[in-house]
Formats: C-alpha cells, structure tokens, sequence
C-alpha cells in the first residue's frame, strides 16, 4: 500500500497546490480563508510557510494532507500529492496517505496524545494499522527515533503515559511518533511556539536532524521568522489567505522583495539607549527580600529583591516557572508574601491588596498579558476608561468624558472608540485600551506581564514604541515581566534575570547584555533565534565543543 | 427591538412553536376568568358528563366543568411555578454569585451546605418536609424554592467562578472596587446567558415536580384548579379508553416542550456567539 | 496507585459523613414543627388514645439528641422502629417492598441503560445529521413530559385499546421471574421511556466534547481508521462520562420510582412512602427517605469511585 519512501529523487514534485480556494464558516456564513494560494514542495525539501495569526498557514498546510477542520471547506484549487489528486480522492485513499508518506506534529503535543495510550503504543499505531511494520518492528524504530532524537532513557520512555513527560520531551516523542512509517512528507504546525526559548532548541535541533538524516520533505508552519530561517529551504510569507512573497531563504532574508517581509524582518530590531540610575533614595518602588508561594510548601519566590527608579523600565526575564508572574502579583498585593517586604517611595505597603489604600492602589497599575479577558465584554470603552477616572480621581462626566478624549488620543485611537465594545477591537487595540485605562489612574508604576507576547510580531512592536512613547511623556515607570529577550532589549534600562523563583543576575541592561554573563544568562541569551540561517548549527556546534 | 425582530426570522421552527405556546399560556392565564364558561370550583353538571354541548370537555369526577378547570390550571400551576423558580433564583443565584466572587472560606462553607442538600434526592426531601409541614401553598413555595436553589447554586457559582479568574474583575478588584460592585458590574453581566437558560430548564423543572407533588396528591389542594391533580381525579377515565385526564398532563407537557425548545435555541445561539468572538 | 487508593478512601470517608448528616437531616426536620408536635401532626380532633401512641412512638418525653441516637442504633440494628397507623414493625411493611422497587428500577435500567448510550453514541459520531436533529427533537420532548402522562398514554395504547400489558402491576413475591416481568413491564417501560431521553442526551454531549480532542484530530491525521479512532481513542476517554451519566441516572431512576408505582398500583417503597405522607405517618415517612437519600448517596458514590479509576492520568500518576 505504501511506496518505500526514500525512492525517488531529489528535486522530483511531490505536493503541489494551485490557486487552492478554502472557505470558513462563521455567524453561518462562508468566508474565503485562503484565496487562491500557489504551493509547489519537491523530495526532501523543507518549506517554511510563515505569517501573522489569520494568514491563513495552519489551513494550508493541513491541507495538503487533504484534510480541512470542522467548519472549513476547500472551495476550489486542486492539491496534489506525489499524482494523487487530493481534493478529488476518496476519504479511504487519502486515509492509506495520511500517517504513511504524510505526517503530521501539531503546536501542542501535551493535548495531541491520547492520555489514555503509552507513548510507544500511539509510535506504533500508524506503522502497524498502516501494515508497513509489525509491532516488534515498530517499537525497535521508535527506540532508535527516540535515542537519535536525545530523549532520555530511550528503552523505557515509551512505556510511559502522554502526562509522565516534560513538554520539551513530548514534542520531540510528536516527532519521533511522525517518522514512524518513515513518511516523505511531514507538516510541522508551530512545533516550538508553547515552548520555552532553552527547550526551543532542543525540539528545533531534533527536527533539523531527523528531517535531513531521512531526507524528509517538510512544511514548517511558524509566525517566527529567525526559527524558520533555521530549517527552510525555501519560505512562503502569507498574509490574509493571500501570498506575499515567495523565495529562497538566504535570498529572502538578505533581500525582501515586499514591504511586509521586510516588516518582519526587522521586527526585533528596535531598540533604545539605557538611560543610567538616577540614584533616587528612596526608589520609587522597592522589593525587599520576598519570599512568596502558593500554600506553605510550594515556595515560587524565594528571597527577591528588586528596585524600580522613577521614569525608567526594569526587565524581569525568565522562562515558565521562574516565578517573575509571582512577583508582579506580590507586589500589587494578590499573593502576600511571607516574608520580605514592598516598600512604595520608602514607605511598606500592606502585604495584601485588600489592606491598601485607594491611593496605594491608584499609583501601581497593571496590564496584562492577554487583553481579550483584561476587558470585560460586556462594557463600553468609555466604561472601561471612565471607571478608574470617577473611582480614584472623582470626576464627574463632563470631566471624564474630556480625559477620557484626551487617553483616546494619547494611545492613538480616534473619539469614536469610546462607544465600542471590547469583541469589536483588535488585539493590538484592546491591549491599547488596557493602557489607557492603566494611565486613567494616574500611576507612577506600571507592571506590564507579558504585554506583547499574545500579539503578533508587528502589532507587539507597535505597542513596544507606544509604551515608549508615553514613559517620556508621562516619566512614569515600568516593571516590565517578560520571556522574550527581544522585548528586554528594546525597551528596559535594567534587567533582573529569574531561574526557579530565585534572581540570579541583575543589573543595568549594557552590563546584562554584555559578556561575560552569567552562566544562565547566558544559556537564555544564546538560545534565541536570530535571523541567520546558520545561527542553530553555529550555536550547536560552539555547545558541543 | 429590530435587533430582535432579525433575531425571531433566523430562529428555527421549533423555537417558533415554544414562543407561540408560551404567548398563548400566558394569554390563557392572564385572562382565564374571561375565557372560562363557569367559575373556576362551580359544580355545575353532575359527575363525569361526556364531551358535548355545555360542557366543552365534559365534567369532572365532582361534576365541575372541565374546561373551565383547565384555564384556571394555567393560572395557577403556571404561576406558582413561575413565582417559585423567582425565588429560587433569588436564593441560589446570589448565594452563587457570592461564593464565586469572594472564593476561601465563604465558598467553602456554602458550597459543603450544598452538597450535603444535594445528596438528598429532591422528591423525597419534598415529601418528608411537607408531611411535616403541611401542603399550603406559601410552605409548597418555599419548600421547592429551597431545594432547588442548591441547583441553581451550583450552576451561578459554576459560571461565575468561570468570569471570577478572568483578568478584568482582578483589575476591579485590584482597583478597590467592593464586592457588590464587582457582582453586579463585571461578574453577573457575563453571567446573564446561562443564567437565562438555566431559568428556563428550572422552570420546567419546578412546574413537572410542582405537577408531581400534585398528581401524588400533596401538592396544590382542592379545591383550587391544577393540572397534576386534575389528572388524579380523573384517572379512572383512562381504564374506559376516555382521553380527558391526559388533557391537563398533555397541558403540561406542551408548556414544558414549548420552554424547552425556546431554551435549546437560544443555548444554541449564545454557545454560537461565543465562537465568533 | 496510592494516590488513588487515597482519593478513594477519601471519597468512601465523604459519603459516610454525608450518609450521616442525611440521616441528621431526616430526623430533625420533624423538629422543624413549632409547638407540640403530637397535636401539630395530629390536628385537634386526635382522640388522646392516638396522642398517647404518639408521644410513646416517638419518645417525645426523651431529649432530642437521645432520640437520635437511639433511632440511629435502632437503625443500624434493621430496627425502624413502628408504623404510628397500623402499629406494625416498618422493616417487616418496607422488606418485600423494597425488593419490589430494586425489581422494577433494574427492569427499567437493564433496557434503557444499552438503549441509551447505543442511541447516545450514534447521535454524536452522525452529529447534526437527519437523525442526529430528530432523535434531539424527540428527547427534549420526551424529558418535557411529565412521568404520569407517559404512563397513561402507555395505559391507553398497550392496556385499554390493545390489551397486550395489565394496567395495574399486580406483583407478589410468589410470582415467577417472566410471569413478575411481564406485569411490571408497563412502568418499566414508562421509567425506560422519561431516563432515556435524559440518559441519551448527556451520553451524546459527552462524546462530543470528547471528539472535538486535539487527539482524535491527531489520529486522523495519523491515517487511522474511523471504527478504530472511535473504540481504540474515544471510548477509553469517554467511559469516564459515560460511567458518570449511567451512575446519574441510575440514581433519578431510583427516586423517579415513586409516581410510576403510584400510577399502576405496584406494591413498591414509593407508594408506600406517598401512602405514608399522606396519612402523616412520619417513622415510615422518615424510613423512607432514609433508604431512598441512602441509594441515591451510594449510587452517586459509584460514579465518583468509578470516574477516578477510569481516568488515566490518576491511573498512571508521573
């Protein structure tokens, strides 16, 4: 039923799209999601196919497993897989294709795997119901995948269950399980986009390596650039269903045809000087010695002492579990620590937020990281805004209406959102009416967890600058809690580095950024992608020696 | 109101045939001394008269006619059930609201309470408290409002523990606003969907068990007019192939599948709004 | 496995408690009368003879915490004291009784249980077909009718106009197990007809949920078939749901019971808890309740116990 995969030759066709139509279907009715997109993948090429959330990407590229989700449709356009017409062929014929010579790794392995089956049984699966290996045969490949992809314990970690094993660890066992009938094509959708930047590598380096050791064709669906730029030979850059730009990778990211490209391109490259200490006594905020936790046994921080000066940005950068969203919910009084102390312009606030004054509430405000549930859906902008100006300030609405006019325009948004509901804003617009409504109490902090990191790469930017903007306009400071190192750069003046709830390098960011780092700082700094196609094997290569 | 006129032209049929049944109970109960022949506990034939002139639908076991006892069943049953499900929602939807929103100890304790109410099936507990307590209407109010607010509990507290985590009530809460602010402004607001339809399920609910308490004979007295009891006193009918006693329990069901059917669109609808967003 | 030996244990612990406090419940609530409870149950008119009986049945002169307990220890013991109308042991009046009702409820469930998941689980994988969209309409129907006309149209079809069933379910303990079943068929089939709508659409929303898993996405896309993604990756996930409706309804059954024993005369606990509420014989009522709330307690524990133990990930704990 299945051709040994590795025949043919390089170069050959083996999935080409032509202006492939795919509809979707909300409030019952049929919206084109892909319009018209060209796709051609030849044996043992890997094809990046990278855009913005609504860039239509994951539809595609599922597609060309012939499959499209619930509530999609392919409306025109044929797909063809090595002569096989896809969009004509029966389910059975394209059910023998799928698991076989197309393999699948979706974004989240944790949910991918049925908890109820042993990692070894789910490898197994598709080989033997496929008829192209008995079961002895299957679990024998899937210890070799599993020791060539650098899982631990490679004879026994099959015979554990989906939750028994790290996230990094699952992906890596999605990849394994996807190479299990030796496929020739795999569709990779947004592998390492759950994961931490350390763990990132782990996954990127195994699929680099299983990908080229079996000469694997892959479509390797991301929104970021410099992880594709690691393993395509070639990229597609989309755009609401449409196709922007089309080229070889070195080509691409040396010279963007399209405006947009280019956009992505430089995405993180903004950047701004740090401004030096002001050597303030008392700072404006300071954390001293916090030790806090959830229950008297899972201690998440432990001894973190941090200071934040008027008009400038501290950085707290750390991977999931570092406890840097811990800390901004000890400060605001959420969790109250159990031991150390929040001293706000050298006066203790009250451990818990219950205990404070309106006034030590209005001066420390916070923006989150995802603004959909920051907003309540069912009230107006003007609402939103004018809640924290009656509530604090007291106005009455004349006066609230007018600030509220005058927020609207410093977060650069025209009069007429203030009768709007939140479900009828973007993302980008929500988060800037979340700073507004921040602002609306005139604080002297703002913590900002993870602002950017639920926004697309061009809006995040945007939002990076604004906040910029109104630190030099308004000289009130940020604590800003991020994992993304990119953000760091742009826009902090000091940055605290957290492992495992504990700071373990703190400083101005030149002196942070600059070697020699800490060890940690360093394994963080090193492990994010940079737009070079060359950067992963590089970096590979300088661990190993 | 266009908003809702729009809304009316893409329901389906079936949710057409629920709010065309409930318009027409709620006709029916508002001006049930106007359409009824006869006063609603006049004995005014002799017993089990036949279908026919003067008495649309024959009479009773007591010789009462029995249309009239039908539209004034609509009153009664309808409205002591409907009053009923207020309270209970009253009872259990602010209790709910509260545990969700203040959380700790608060919820904890409120929620042990209702476990331990909930053990009991309801019926029975029915039955015993009115054995004890005697079967007036007011205690028959109460009795079921009580018990069926630890449903209602436990829905208001599942829904509102949902909006409770979500970031904008801990910025009102971080922001200082108070408890009943936070109820009534960011939790009960996105409550309101399941909540309504809830409404609708309890209702039901409330008037079959209401209808049950009655056909057992322990529910609304005579001589008031009410279905479930109608359906008692007539039931000896059946054994002679007469279909009058199923009229009040077919009464019964067609309210009860008209409120479903509206419910079962309308969860249909707000789980589809949800998507979109 | 000692976790879930634990939660087990704990769970075991909870319904004891909860067992206990029902049984608080049920005592006390004849508490909740103000005033003298003899004259309040009796009324007025009671001759002093049925006040005295009263009084000496319910240990009125004893302090309340002493007659709780000695009802408890009674009970403990199979004694439930006696009936204040006849006068008779109410573990003698209960026994045949409720065999009777565990007869018909286990008659019921034998056919509705397969029934309704069979049903249940087709209406999920054929979702939003023809059949999906009629067989929803016809259980929102059938859950909205009330149990007695369900049982009287039955009467009418199967016992008036066809004469196939009796209409009255004349059981007795010498009866032969076919000769028993055909007589209880009738309520059987009512109880059958109003837990299988209910029954159904719980199954059918759980294997929904179920099915719209990133994991039946995954092994669809595996290549797998669809017989096989639905008994090798639905199922063990969807026993858990399915295990919890069962238990559920299990327990509605129980207590849905009683207005179907009324409805065709059938010798069971409930008419006799009905009877007894209506006489205002409150030991038999209290009996009563007490083994109802009982299994509903107990059938609703299953459900917990056999949830935790058939769900992986506290099967196989990390």
């Amino acid at each position: 039923m299945t051709s040994n995969p590795s025949n043919g030759n390089k170069g050959e066709v083996l999935l080409e799209m032509r202006d492939l139509r795919i509809e979707g279907q909300s409030d019952e009715q049929w919206h084109e999601i892909v319009c018209g997109v060209d796709l051609t993948l030849r044996r043992g090429e890997v094809l990046g196919l990278i855009g913005e959330s609504g860039a239509g990407k994951s539809t595609i590229g599922i597609a060309g497993m012939g499959f499209t989700r619930p509530g999609c449709r392919i409306s025109g356009g044929t797909i063809t897989f090595d002569g096989i017409e896809l969009t004509s062929a029966p389910e059975e014929t394209k059910r023998a294709l799928r698991g076989a010579r197309i393999a699948y790794v979706a974004q989240s392995a944790a949910a991918s795997f049925n908890p109820a089956h042993k990692l070894i049984q789910q490898f197994a699966e598709a080989p033997v119901q496929h008829g192209v290996l008995n079961s002895s045969e299957a679990s024998k490949n899937a210890i070799d995948l599993y020791r060539r992809l650098q899982l631990p314990d490679p004879e026994t970690i099959g015979s554990r269950y989906p939750h028994q094993v790290s996230g990094g660890q699952l992906q890596r066992a999605m990849v394994a399980m996807a190479m299990a009938c030796k496929p020739d094509l795999i569709v990779f959708d947004e592998p390492t986009t759950a994961l931490d930047v350390t763990t990132q590598i782990e996954v990127l380096a195994a699929i680099k390596d299983v990908v080229h050791q079996f000469n694997t064709a892959a479509i390797y669906i991301t929104h970021d650039l410099a992880v594709v730029a690691q393993l395509a030979d070639r990229i597609m850059v989309l755009r609401y269903g449409n196709l922007i730009e089309e080229g070889e990778t070195r080509a691409m990211l040396a010279e963007p045809k399209e405006d947009y490209t280019s956009q992505l391109l430089a995405v993180r490259s903004y950047q701004r000087d740090e401004m030096p200490p002001t050597q303030e006594d008392p700072p404006l905020l300071e954390v001293r010695g916090v030790s806090a936790g959830y229950g008297p046994l899972i201690k998440v921080l432990d001894d973190v002492s941090v200071k934040i000066e008027r008009k400038r940005t501290v950085a707290v950068v750390g991977e999931s579990g570092s406890g840097k969203s811990t800390l901004a919910r000890a400060i605001t009084g959420l969790l109250p620590p159990y031991e150390g102390s929040v001293l706000f312009k050298g006066q203790p606030l009250p451990p818990s937020y219950k205990n404070r004054t309106k006034d030590q509430l209005r001066q420390v405000q916070m923006i989150y990281q995802m603004p959909d549930v920051a907003l309540n859906p069912k009230q107006k902008v003007r609402d939103v805004i004018g809640r924290p100006l009656g509530f604090y300030l007291g106005m009455d609405e004349a006066a609230r209406e007018r600030r509220m006019r005058d927020l609207l325009e410093m977060i650069e948004l025209p009069a007429d959102f203030a009768d709007r509901l939140p479900g009828e804003l973007s993302g980008g617009q929500k988060q800037r009416i979340c700073i507004a409504r921040a602002l609306a109490a005139e604080p002297e902090l703002i913590i900002c967890d993870e602002v950017t990191s639920a926004l697309d790469q061009l809006v995040a930017e945007e939002i990076l600058k604004l906040l910029q903007r109104l630190q030099d306009e308004l000289e009130v400071s940020y604590l800003f809690i991020t994992h993304d190192l990119a953000t760091v750069r742009a826009i902090s003046d000091q940055i605290v580095v957290m492992l495992r709830g504990r700071v373990v390098q703190q400083g101005g960011k030149t002196q942070v950024l600059t070697p020699p780092h800490h060890e940690y700082t360093d394994l963080l700094l090193s492990s994010v992608p940079e737009m070079d196609p060359d950067w992963l094997d590089e970096l590979l290569d300088k661990r190993a020696s | 109101m266009k908003d809702f006129v729009k809304l009316l032209r893409s329901s389906p049929w079936s949710a057409r045939f629920g709010m065309a049944v409930i318009v027409f109970y709620v006709v029916i109960a508002t001006f049930a001394p106007i359409i009824s022949p006869y006063g609603e506990t006049d004995i005014v034939g002799s017993e089990f008269e036949p279908w026919g002139e003067g008495f649309f639908l024959g009479t009773d076991n007591l010789g009462r006619d029995m249309f009239t006892r039908l539209v004034y069943g609509a009153r009664n049953t309808i409205g002591i059930a409907f009053v009923t499900t207020c309270l209970a929602f009253l009872i259990g939807g602010f209790f709910g609201l509260m545990a969700a929103t203040l959380g700790g100890w608060v919820d904890q304790a409120l929620s042990r309470i209702v476990d331990v109410f909930m053990a009991l099936p309801p019926l029975i507990f029915a039955l015993l408290l009115l054995t004890i307590l005697g079967t007036s209407i007011p205690i028959l109010i109460v009795v079921i409002a009580v018990l069926d607010s630890t449903r209602v509990y436990r829905l208001a507290r599942a829904v509102a523990m949902n909006i409770a985590v979500m970031d904008f009530v801990e910025v009102a809460r971080l922001r200082g606003e108070g408890l009943m602010w936070i109820i009534r402004r960011e939790v009960l607001p996105n409550s309101m969907p399941p909540l309504v339809a809830e409404f609708g399920l309890r209702f039901c609910f409330v008037f079959l068990f209401i209808s049950a308490l009655s056909f057992l004979g322990l529910g609304i007295q005579p001589p008031t007019a009410d279905w479930g009891s109608m359906v008692r006193d007539n039931a000896t009918l059946i054994t002679y192939g007469d279909i009058t006693p199923l009229l009040p329990a077919g009464a019964i069901a067609l309210l009860t599948v008209g409120v479903n059917f509206v419910v079962d669109w309308f969860l249909h609808k707000t789980a589809g709004l949800r998507d979109d967003q | 496995m000692d976790k879930i030996l634990k939660m087990i244990a704990q769970r075991l612990a909870l319904g004891a408690v909860t067992l206990f406090i029902v049984s608080l419940i049920i005592f006390l609530a004849v508490q909740l009368l103000p005033g003298d409870l003899a004259e309040a149950i009796l009324g007025q008119a009671a001759t002093p003879e049925t006040v005295a009986a009263f009084r000496r049945e319910l240990q009125l002169d004893l302090p309340a915490y002493e007659r709780y307990l000695n009802w408890l220890f009674g009970i403990l013991q199979g004694d439930l004291g006696r009936s204040l109308a006849n006068q008779r042991e109410i573990s003698e009046l209960i026994g045949g009784r409720l065999l009777n009702t565990l007869f018909l409820a286990a008659l019921a469930a034998a056919i509705a249980v397969p029934l309704a998941v069979t049903l249940g689980v087709l209406a999920a994988l054929y979702r939003n077909s023809f059949y999906d969209r009629t067989v929803n309409m016809v259980t929102l129907t059938t859950i909205s009718f009330p149990e007695f006309f369900v049982a009287y149209i039955l009467i009418l079809v199967l016992a008036v106009n066809m004469s196939v069933f009796p209409s009255i379910s004349n059981v007795s303990s010498d009866l032969g197990f076919w000769e028993r079943a055909y007589r209880s068929i009738l309520p059987a089939l009512t109880l059958t007809l109003v837990v299988v709508a209910h029954m159904m659409r719980m199954t059918r929303a759980a294997i929904i949920n179920l099915l719209a898993s990133p994991y039946i996405e995954m092994a669809n896309l595996k290549g797998i078939k669809r017989s096989r993604i639905i008994t090798h990756h639905a199922l063990p996930n969807a026993l858990s749901p399915i295990i919890n409706v069962i238990v559920i309804n299990l327990a509605y059954l129980v207590v849905g019971v009683v207005i179907v024993e009324v409805v065709f005369v059938y010798p069971g606990l409930g008419q006799l808890m009905v009877d007894s509420v209506s006489k205002r014989d409150i030991p038999v009522v209290q009996a009563c309740s007490l083994i109802f709330a009982a299994t509903y307690v107990l059938l609703n524990l299953t459900a917990d116990i056999l949830s935790i133990l058939s769900n992986p990930r506290l099967l196989h704990p990390r």
